[in-house]
């Protein structure tokens, strides 16, 4: 079962909420964690995972032979992204603006082409101390493409190696979305089985979740709510959960000692160990959600 | 003409309300009526909820073409879904469907399609705004959810707020930007004069902030840091405040934890005319004026001028 941790807002404690969740289900589930936020990833942070290995991930960016190129230009008239031009009788690429679709290549009347691997980020993965095996994506400074590594990600399955002695109930798998609403929300959430919602209190936070939200439901997806700092702003994302239908799994009260804990690294259920009995009910909720 | 991108790495660290802040305490010194605002998160679009614009002018935005597969033609090869690397074919019960958030837009099934049964069409993902604030005029869009093109939109949103602060002479234009460092980022950063990247002092902020600096860096765009919320854990903030020298950037100012920022969220208001006189409103004044005295100093583009162009230079690990 996979369960996506979003918000739409960033800052609202998706990472926070996501950890946590990941630490209680690892006492009886066999979980994977990917952290999908590939443009700044924290989960590590707060789950110290042993990223053992590490492996380079990118697009294929097309090189041309200038022996067998005679300059016609069908990759450069092809190439939607303007990533190809011909420039008397030199094709140039700008590897920055291909997106590694193949086109070029496979177009090429001369079989002038072939591609290279143009790293764009990488994909660490590992073990953490609570038998979580973790990935996450990490795109590479300057770059603007995110989603070749979240894909890549996806299908990276770190292996599973539970510390429980018995055997476990079943396997899990948490993503830690992006924040935002765009294109790399949805590729977090496709796939995936629940949607967990964190947001805040706040205009902001439900203007945002809205826009998660429409995403949620146009794929078809369950959904829940977590209300986090809960009490600092209004009740108006508590009247939108009512009349969208979206039920608040759980509230997490605005506390400065909670904020100072997680500011230093710790998750929430390392600081404050009454908050393990309450995502444990959560796991709960969630899979009585799902089965519904 | 002055371009400020408000910037951070890591959401929800306080960008949009220090931009608020900024937009009001513009609105009453040397700046008023001088600048042109541009919200350039575009999926996550809040200034307009605290600046309460009236809309002059909408358009819709065309990110860009995605494909389709024509039902009646197509023979269910399924070629298709074997060349897309984006995963965006898919078979359904009714046959093989481009699912169009997937869909890049390369057209690489339309060339390959044995029966030439795919061809690809616009769409719209958003829409343009331009409107008429309580503190200037803004310039704003929206993404519909899960659509891609975030970048292009932003383009849009600052290239319109330039051509008028051009057309009407006024030199500054404050942009709110998006949150991570990729597509939509760069669109809001690349050729403009000064970012202020609000940080809060988390271990999440902190590794954020150092993959935002480095993001400015390679732009050759010059910072300055902030650090909201910086009473919240002392001993981050001074770890922010020790790596930023070590880079040679300058922290302008700590803004410290008030309940009248949410506050005055909630009010849909700038906290700086919400409550003037709460300690986050005097620090944002505090920060404001610094950032001015950094935008008065001749800046010429992207090659700035002595210390903070020094410092922005320098090397973020």
């Amino acid at each position: 079962m996979r369960i996506v941790v979003a918000s739409g807002k960033g800052g609202t404690g998706k990472t926070t909420v996501a950890t946590s969740l990941a630490q209680v289900a690892a006492e009886r589930d066999a979980v994977r964690f990917l952290d999908c936020d590939v443009e700044t990833p924290n989960a590590a942070l707060f789950l110290h995972p042993r990223l053992d290995v590490h492996r380079d991930v990118g697009i294929r960016v097309p090189r041309v032979d200038p022996q067998t190129c005679n300059a016609c230009g069908t990759c450069a008239e092809i190439c939607r992204f303007n990533a190809i031009a011909v420039v008397g009788e030199t094709t140039l690429v700008f590897d920055d603006l291909c997106h590694g679709c193949g086109s070029c290549t496979w177009m090429c009347p001369e079989q002038a082409i072939t591609e290279h691997l143009l790293v764009t980020g990488s994909i660490d993965s590992g073990t953490t101390p609570d038998g979580i095996a973790f990935a996450r994506g990490m795109m590479n400074v300057g770059q603007a493409m995110g989603m070749p590594i979240l894909r890549e990600l996806k299908k990276s399955s770190p292996a599973l190696s539970p510390t429980m002695t018995v055997p476990p109930r079943r396997t899990l798998e948490i993503r830690d979305a992006p924040p935002g609403a765009s294109c790399p929300v949805v590729e977090t959430m496709r796939g995936a089985d629940f949607v967990l919602f964190v947001t805040e209190p706040t205009p902001f936070g439900l203007h945002d979740l809205k826009q998660v939200a429409a995403i949620a439901r146009e794929l078809g997806l369950p959904a829940g709510v977590v209300i986090n700092r809960d009490g600092i702003g209004d009740a108006a994302v508590d009247a939108y959960c009512v009349e969208s239908d979206l039920p608040i799994l759980l509230r997490i009260p605005m506390d400065r000692r909670i904020a100072e804990a997680i500011a230093a690294g710790s998750t929430l259920v390392e600081a404050n160990l009454d908050d393990r009995h309450r995502f444990r009910a959560l796991l709960e909720r969630i899979l009585a959600e799902v089965t519904v | 003409m002055k371009q400020l991108v408000i910037l951070s790495g890591k959401g929800g660290t306080g960008k949009t309300s220090v931009v608020a802040a900024f937009a009001h305490l513009a609105s009453a010194g040397p700046f008023a009526g001088q600048v042109i605002l541009a919200d350039a998160d575009v999926d996550a679009a809040n200034l307009e909820l605290v600046l309460h614009p009236k809309r002059l002018d909408t358009e819709p935005f065309r990110g860009g073409e995605v494909a389709v597969i024509d039902e009646d033609q197509c023979v269910q090869c399924g070629d298709c879904e074997s060349i897309c690397r984006f995963d965006a074919i898919v078979e359904t019960d009714a046959g093989w469907i481009v699912d169009p958030v997937a869909c890049e837009g390369c057209a690489a099934c339309v060339h390959q399609c044995p029966t030439a049964s795919i061809a690809m069409q616009e769409q719209t993902v958003g829409e343009y705004a331009y409107s008429d604030s309580l503190y200037g005029p803004l310039h704003h869009a929206h993404l519909y959810p899960g659509q891609e093109s975030s970048g292009k939109l932003v383009t849009e949103v600052r290239q319109r707020a330039c051509r008028q602060a051009l057309d009407e002479q006024r030199p500054l234009v404050l942009i709110d930007g998006p949150p991570g460092i990729g597509c939509p980022v760069i669109a809001a950063v690349s050729g403009a004069d000064l970012a202020l990247l609000v940080t809060e002092p988390t271990v999440a902020g902190l590794q954020d902030l150092r993959r935002a600096l480095q993001t400015l860096r390679h732009f050759g765009v010059p910072a300055l840091v902030c650090i909201n919320k910086a009473d919240v854990y002392p001993v981050g903030a001074q770890g922010i405040d020790a790596y930023c020298r070590a880079n040679g950037i300058d922290t302008v100012a700590r803004v410290p934890f008030d309940p009248s920022v949410p506050g005055a969220m909630v009010a849909g208001a700038a906290v700086t005319a919400y409550r003037p006189d709460a300690p986050a409103s005097l620090a944002l004044s505090a920060v404001w004026q610094q950032v001015v005295a950094v935008l008065a100093k001749d800046l010429p583009g992207a090659a700035p001028a002595a210390t903070v162009g020094d410092a922005a230079r320098n090397n973020p690990d």
